[in-house]
């Protein structure tokens, strides 16, 4: 095996759904490449209906492709067992999906409950992820979902995904659904998580300031292609349309903001 | 003060044991049954739209069937298959009571449940179920520690309205031979002793709401994850069980079960019977509001030991004759039909109790009726009404063939209403039981049947083939024969009718005895 072997590879993915009801299928994602290094961060961008979050599905055989290969870890996914892939991969979903009868300890433990851990091994491992998201284990551990915030909760969202230590983690719009402060640090706190513990990370987002803040890639999406892909400094230099209006959009935010508000309140 | 005084109270809480026993055992079997077929059910058909379609469907249409309908259904079915059992694996069952109140209940009790259980995996975001695969539950896994948890709340409302269905819908239970509280309606209802259904209502309402308030505290508690009322409902539903089921476990095994059917004369006789069997030191229990035709099938079963019949019913009921024998002749040749059977016609009580054409004596009068034959010249003009059982019985086909009867309507009332009604000229004439109190009462005359074609109707004793060699019990009912004549019978069943404080059928059976003993 060779060190620059990519952890994730999609290679001419495609998968179509029916849709419309006249009859006529949609193509969600058209002949689609891309590949995640070890330790890298890539952010899929796209707008709504853009086939973003069908990526991601197909990555954990939450959905099988029509056509292409996928592979994780050098192993094409279409021959190995769903359940046992999703095991070794974390993933985060939109506003945590926290089962909500279940607790926070109950939630974070659920995967390697599921491997076989021993029940100490299990709890030793939620107090760990909870000091790693940053919760007070004897204030959290025991409290159900609905008496938590929208950011402990996706804390604990994060927590859950890490919890059978997997080396690839995917992430749907992870903080979408946070206030301004809460998702700017929560973002921060996990791109310093993803260095910190190596991870291999895939995250979708709708929201250009996001990638660009956290990526070490983006690969931006339309109509189920990938426009382009490559580092915010490869792709301002993208000569397609749609890409440089999305990366001009913060730019252009940015200034009317400086005019707007005066420099000494902000 | 004298409300609570009314012995009829003592009398009916002397029975609460054995009848709430019964009727919290057959709930329970019945519920369970019901959960045990209803909820895998549920869970198969909840990605299958034709499956789960079919199944609510049919479901619906279990729950438009009368319960009555609904328990009653499932006796022949279940004798039918009891006799093909038995002709094949050489084992049969008890088509009688239990089994039937069961599988009739639990039927009952599967809408509700399906319904919620499909409604409550319904319910669940998918965004959950999609988080349980992607955190690696296999679909099972996922059913089993995501989908059924949170559809449990919904699921705990189904069963809470089934518990409560079912423990209504089983006071039914009593016509197909099953203890029930029932018993108190049907009793009640019989012998016009308000204070035993009244009594019936309330004990079954009680149940009811107690079991609806401890489920609603365990479904509370699931909705709220609140372990403390998850368990004292759970302790309070085992404390209800254990405290109603208790005392008839802890009865001894060998009983005498004396058989009533569903009139007032059946339930003196068999308080009567009960009363000796007691004295000689034997342990009793009583079936009782039972259908002509389940209670014999019920003792040639072995499943009561013991009952009161008519002659004419079981010579042209239960073995199907036409012809019409003297008195002498036809009791014998009944004697040996039924040993060819294993059940001992022990001997005669003494009175007939045989249907008879009934008016008032001044309309009678008025119209110049003495006979049947004197009554179809005006019967198109009239109408008549019988019990629940008459107009489909032999002997009706066989009245309107020998005198060409043909009335302007008929109409079915419950047997101690129908004098009340031809007394008040509600209707004309009814067919009525010669050994009826009731006919003295309101002045009612026994129309003449010239051309004998009622049979005899006299009252025998039968026993069950299992009790055949049982020197014990016929030595209790021997002086019983005889001595019972129809005027100790009619008196005896005007007192069971009057509806005073005094005339339960247990004190009728008592001063019944202080008249016919041998002193």
């Amino acid at each position: 095996m060779t060190g620059d072997m990519p952890l994730i590879a999609f290679e001419h993915v495609e998968k179509s759904f029916d849709g419309g009801g006249d009859g006529r299928s949609v193509r969600a994602v058209n002949d689609v490449s891309f590949a995640v290094a070890k330790g890298e961060l890539l952010v899929i961008v796209g707008g709504s209906g853009s086939g973003k979050t069908t990526l991601l599905r197909l990555a954990n055989r939450l959905i099988t492709a029509d056509r292409g290969v996928i592979r994780i870890e050098g192993e094409d996914i279409s021959g190995s067992d769903p359940v046992a892939l999703r095991r070794r991969i974390g993933t985060v979903f939109q506003s945590g999906a926290l089962f909500p009868h279940l607790s926070v300890a109950g939630n974070i433990g659920i995967t390697p409950k599921l491997l076989g851990w021993s029940k100490a091994a299990v709890a030793a491992r939620v107090d760990e992820l909870l000091a790693l998201v940053q919760l007070d284990a004897a204030q959290y551990r025991d409290r159900f979902p609905h008496e938590l915030s929208g950011g402990q909760r996706q804390r604990v969202g994060v927590a859950r995904a890490l919890a059978a230590k997997p080396a690839i983690v995917l992430m749907d719009e992870p903080f979408g659904a946070l206030d301004p402060l809460t998702r700017d640090a929560l973002g921060a706190q996990f791109r310093a998580l993803h260095d910190r513990l190596g991870l291999t990370t895939m995250m979708i987002t709708h929201d250009i300031t996001e990638a660009l803040l956290l990526a070490d890639r983006i690969a931006v999406m339309r109509e189920g292609r990938i426009l382009a892909q490559g580092t915010p400094a490869d792709l301002a230099g993208s000569d397609d349309g749609y890409v440089n209006d999305m990366l001009q959009t913060p730019r252009r935010q940015a200034a009317r903001l400086q005019a707007l508000l005066p420099r000494g309140a902000a | 003060m004298s409300v609570l005084q009314d012995p009829r109270w003592a009398e009916a809480l002397a029975h609460l044991p054995d009848y709430l026993g019964s009727h919290v055992r057959v709930s329970l079997a019945a519920l369970a049954l019901g959960l045990l077929v209803s909820l895998p059910l549920a869970i198969v058909s909840r990605r299958r739209p034709l499956l789960r379609t079919t199944l609510l469907g049919f479901a619906s249409v279990v729950q438009t069937v009368p319960g009555l309908a609904l328990l009653a259904l499932f006796y022949p079915l279940l004798l039918a298959l009891a006799a093909l059992s038995l002709s094949w694996f050489g084992t049969g069952f008890s088509a009688f009571g239990f089994l039937p109140a069961v599988l009739a209940l639990a039927l009952y009790s599967m809408l509700p449940v399906l319904r919620n259980t499909i409604t409550g995996l319904d319910g669940i975001d998918p965004v959950l179920i999609e988080a349980a695969q992607g955190v690696g539950m296999t679909p099972r896994q996922s059913l089993l520690m995501v989908e059924l948890p949170l559809a449990l709340p919904v699921m705990m409302a189904g069963i809470r309205t089934a518990a409560v269905w079912v423990i209504g819908t089983a006071t039914l239970s009593t016509p197909i031979g099953q203890t029930s509280l029932g018993n108190y309606i049907f009793a009640g209802l019989q012998t016009q002793n308000w204070v035993l259904v009244l009594f019936g209502c309330a004990a079954a309402a009680v149940l009811a709401l107690a079991v609806d308030q401890l489920l609603a505290l365990i479904e509370r508690g699931l909705t709220q994850r609140s372990r403390l009322r998850i368990a004292a409902g759970s302790l309070g539903l085992v404390a209800l069980l254990a405290a109603t089921l208790a005392p008839s476990l802890a009865q001894p095994g060998t009983r005498y079960v004396v058989g009533a059917k569903t009139f007032t004369e059946q339930y003196v006789l068999s308080a009567l019977i009960a009363q000796r069997l007691r004295d000689a030191g034997l342990s009793v229990t009583s079936r009782e509001g039972l259908g002509s035709s389940v209670i014999y099938d019920a003792l040639a079963a072995g499943d009561i030991d013991v009952y009161v019949d008519y002659s004419g019913t079981l010579w042209a009921n239960q073995f199907h004759h036409k012809e019409i024998k003297p008195r002498a002749e036809l009791l014998a040749e009944l004697t040996a039909e039924l040993a060819r059977s294993n059940v001992t016609l022990l001997g005669e009580l003494g009175f007939a109790n045989a249907y008879a054409l009934v008016m008032p004596r001044a309309r009678a009068e008025a119209l110049g009726i003495h006979s049947i034959a004197d009554l179809a010249q005006h019967a198109s003009t009239l109408s008549i009404a019988g019990d629940y059982e008459f107009f489909s019985r032999p002997e009706w086909a066989g009245l309107r063939a020998a005198y060409g009867l043909a009335f302007r309507s008929q109409r079915t009332l419950q047997p101690d209403f129908m004098y009340a009604a031809v007394a008040s000229g509600e209707v004309d004439v009814i067919a009525g039981y010669t050994s009826d109190g009731l006919i003295a009462k309101y002045d009612l005359v026994v129309l003449d049947d010239p051309k004998q074609a009622i049979p005899p109707y006299d009252a025998v004793v039968l026993i069950a083939p299992r009790r055949a060699d049982d020197a014990a019990l016929r030595a209790a009912l021997t002086p019983l024969l005889g001595r019972i004549d129809i005027a100790a019978m009619r008196e005896a069943n005007l007192r069971a009718a009057g509806g005073d404080g005094a005339t339960t059928p247990d004190a009728v059976a008592r001063w019944l005895w202080q008249r016919i003993a041998p002193r």
